[in-house]
């Protein structure tokens, strides 16, 4: 198998915010030195608090941010996001049609026909009718958005899927479903997942890898059983204990 | 009996057509209980829940049915025996530590207002009592954190600060509205911990609203389950864990993500 | 539409704009009276049948006046709004997505042009550019641009930081597709709310320059005109103040209401 990402010793800083225009501008590091693979076809898990650089590497990844140094290799097409919070990532003017419809429209050659047929089919792979085509974000619940959302990252056929929690903003009963389409879409279309998130017990439920990371540094990464059953860090065994996980 | 709820309806009408999200919600509450409210968004777990603390305004929500705190009628009594019970008698817990806390105002300020309300103590008495709150939720060094404002803290600081502030008068009942929600794992952790210890330390009955099953099958003994503005199942909550009656509850368990690495 | 109807500030705000609008559109190809004929017999007549509203000091029919002069002022008006809501949005849309430096150099320019009343502003562009019904339509809409800069840039600096632009420029939109095909669409309910005030306040400043003497030049009619030439009189003849008065008063009253309705605030 090939990889379909590579990411090699990234280093990102940000200046801080000056609060008079006297004040000495320091960097903080938010990555320092994030290297790993995600393989074809492969669901990996990246966990870690707030603020520990997950959203930072994600728009890296995207190329939204430029690394101070390091590389980000592309196996493919250019990935695609989901983001964590389906009531913002959807722009509540535009009709569902419109929105799956806006990447190919930008990005390639298609007929009007062509595009209806093509957002038709991704929608209904995201598991909604075709008359939701029609229909705005706020006639839609948070779950159904969600789906939207999962549609409209597939438009463009990516090989590599990045999301950003993309289920924590959901009720328990609908994140189960998004979880379950996730997987399914993995395995009918090849592709490969990013999944970041705070939840272990989801993360679990979902990837085959997980890399766990603290302050802008992976501390560990590996098979999910054996980081689960083995953690050697002492920050995996603390997540793992705070999840109820181990005890 | 601390809390007896019985029949409650809450109805809203700011549309044309009057929405009703509660129905016959009933609940008793013993002192030192603490008794967990489940249920996805929508399934009127926080409405009860303001409705309990006498939060719901009478303008846009119709209530029917009977609220006794200690024998005091929450929903009939007038609004300054209301006043005088929110924030001494009971304290509520919200969501958002970001939102829950004034901006411009400083911790120890905030964490003393409910004291300045209901207490005649001095200045120094109060400040006396806001650090030992703040250093009974655990807060390192409550003298600098008394000093700091909001922003100058991390999330799950600011959720043991509304928690101080809440505790401060030593409430007989805290309602905790999805306190850990917005929280990181580890914190989330944390912060049942002092929920529980503060159940313990003070006998303050806890009301916890939280749409995670895990957190309150860690700690509460009782559990009502929640949708559509009906209590669909309600008992002990390791019975329900294990034996849930309705379909519901065993959708809602069989959501959870299962961790099993004993195979 | 039915729905729309059962709206008070909705129903109410029409039919006070229609009172007004529709004797305002048959004026622009029909007056009772020519609008500029005088008649020494009839100055400063009461109302009769064949004069409604009176006539003025020169003799003029006073309906026949408010019918033109209501057109005059809506003109103004509305050029006013489009041309401040056009460039306003323009520019407010490229400060407030892009940020910056330019951003702080145009809104502290904003902030010079904002902190003159608007009247006084139109009054110094008057002043240079000569009076005049285009130039006054110019000089207020220049001077109303500030406030809708203000309007749009705020919501654009909302806007840029949600997860739906990062998603479109995912998809591949320009920055300019963006702005315009993304953003706009979703500030159009803030937009059209300060379109409908900026429009009275228009009408309220096309009246308060022509009162002054520097806006619309006699003898074409405008409501504000009217008003300044009946001032002199208004002891005298009070008639002549009180129809376009009460016009301006219904025709601002009516676009304030609908501006509330819940059919335009709820799109």
């Amino acid at each position: 198998m090939s990889n379909i990402l590579e990411v090699k010793d990234v280093h990102v800083s940000f200046l801080k915010e000056r609060h008079t225009i006297f004040d000495k501008r320091n960097r903080i590091e938010v990555l320092k030195g994030i290297s790993f693979e995600i393989k074809e076809g492969e669901i990996v898990g990246l966990v870690g608090e707030s603020g520990c650089g997950k959203s930072t590497l994600a728009k890296v990844i995207l190329g939204l941010i430029k690394p101070d140094s390091g590389e980000v290799i592309h196996g493919s097409t250019h990935p695609q996001m989901i983001f964590q919070d389906p009531y913002s990532s959807l722009n509540p003017a535009k009709t569902v049609q419109f929105i799956l419809e806006e990447p190919l429209k930008n990005l390639t050659n298609l007929s009007a026909e062509q595009r209806l047929v093509k957002a038709k089919e991704r929608l209904g792979q995201a598991g909604l009718d075709e008359k939701y085509l029609t229909h705005k974000p706020s006639e839609l619940s948070g779950g159904q958005r969600q789906r939207v959302c999962i549609a409209e990252s597939l438009m463009m056929d990516p090989k590599l899927l990045l999301a950003d929690e993309p289920v924590s903003a959901l009720d328990v009963t609908i994140q189960a479903q998004i979880l379950k389409l996730l997987d399914d879409l993995q395995e009918s279309l090849g592709l490969s997942i990013l999944f970041i998130s705070h939840d272990l017990r989801v993360v679990y439920q979902l990837c085959d890898r997980v890399m766990v990371m603290k302050n802008g540094i992976i501390v560990e990464q590996g098979e999910i059983d054996r980081v689960y059953r083995n953690p050697q860090h002492e920050y995996t065994k603390q997540l793992l204990k705070a999840s109820g996980i181990i005890q | 009996m601390l809390l007896h709820v019985e029949d409650l309806n809450i109805e809203f009408h700011d549309h044309i057509v009057p929405e009703t999200v509660v129905y016959d919600f009933d609940l008793d509450m013993e002192e030192g209980e603490i008794v967990g409210l489940v249920g996805e968004s929508g399934s009127g777990k926080s409405m009860s829940a303001l409705a309990i603390a006498g939060l719901l305004s009478r303008h846009d929500a119709k209530k029917r049915g009977q609220i006794l705190f200690e024998g005091t009628d929450i929903l009939g009594c007038p609004r300054e025996t209301l006043r005088g019970l929110q924030g001494d008698e009971i304290s509520m817990v919200f969501q958002e530590p970001m939102t829950s806390l004034n901006p411009v105002k400083k911790i120890g300020w905030q964490v003393e207002e409910a004291m300045r309300i209901h207490t005649k103590a001095t200045p120094e008495e109060r400040k006396r009592r806001a650090l030992e709150v703040l250093s009974h939720v655990d807060l390192d060094d409550p003298e600098r954190v008394y000093n700091s404002y909001p922003h100058q803290l991390s999330g799950g600081m600011r959720q043991r600060v509304m928690i101080a502030a809440a505790m401060i008068n030593t409430p007989k009942l805290l309602i905790a509205d999805e306190p850990t929600t917005a929280l990181d794992v580890t914190v989330q952790a944390e912060i049942v911990k002092l929920l529980k210890h503060i159940n313990k330390k003070h006998n303050t009955a806890i009301l916890f609203i939280s749409h995670d099953l895990s957190l309150v099958r860690q700690l509460c003994g009782r559990v009502l389950v929640m949708k559509g503005g009906y209590v669909v199942e309600s008992g002990n909550t390791e019975e329900i864990f294990n034996n849930p009656k309705e379909d519901y509850t065993k959708h809602l368990i069989d959501s959870i993500p299962k961790v099993n690495l004993d195979e | 539409m039915k729905r729309a109807f059962k709206d008070f500030n909705f129903t109410l705000g029409l039919i006070l704009t229609a009172i007004v609008l529709i004797p305002a559109i048959i004026g622009i190809f029909w007056t009772p009276y020519s609008t500029e004929t005088m008649d020494n017999a009839m100055k400063m007549a009461g109302a009769s049948l064949s004069h409604p509203f009176g006539c003025d000091n020169f003799g003029r029919d006073i309906l026949s006046r408010v019918m033109a002069g209501t057109g005059t002022t809506l003109i103004i008006g509305l050029g006013t709004v489009f041309i401040g809501t056009l460039i306003g949005t323009i520019i407010g849309a490229f400060t407030g997505y892009y940020g910056g430096l330019v951003d702080d150099i145009f809104m502290r320019f904003n902030d010079v042009m904002f902190s003159f009343p608007s009247l006084l502003l139109a009054l110094v562009f008057v002043a240079i550019m000569g009076s005049g019904r285009i130039q006054l339509l110019i000089a207020l809409g220049i001077a109303f641009i500030p406030s809708y800069v203000r309007i749009v840039r705020a919501e654009y600096v909302r806007a840029r930081n949600l997860d739906y632009v990062k998603s479109a420029s995912l998809a591949g939109a320009s920055d300019l597709r963006i702005m315009f095909v993304h953003i706009l669409p979703n500030i159009v309910k803030v937009l059209i709310n300060s379109i409908l005030i900026g429009f009275n306040n228009a009408v309220l400043a096309e009246a308060g320059l022509s009162f002054l003497g520097i806006g619309v030049q006699p003898p074409v009619a405008s409501l504000g005109r009217m008003l300044s030439d009946a001032q002199t009189y208004l002891f005298n003849a009070p008639g002549m103040a009180l129809a376009p008065g009460l016009t301006l008063i219904v025709m601002v009253l009516g676009i304030s209401l609908l501006g509330k309705s819940k059919v335009i605030t709820d799109r």
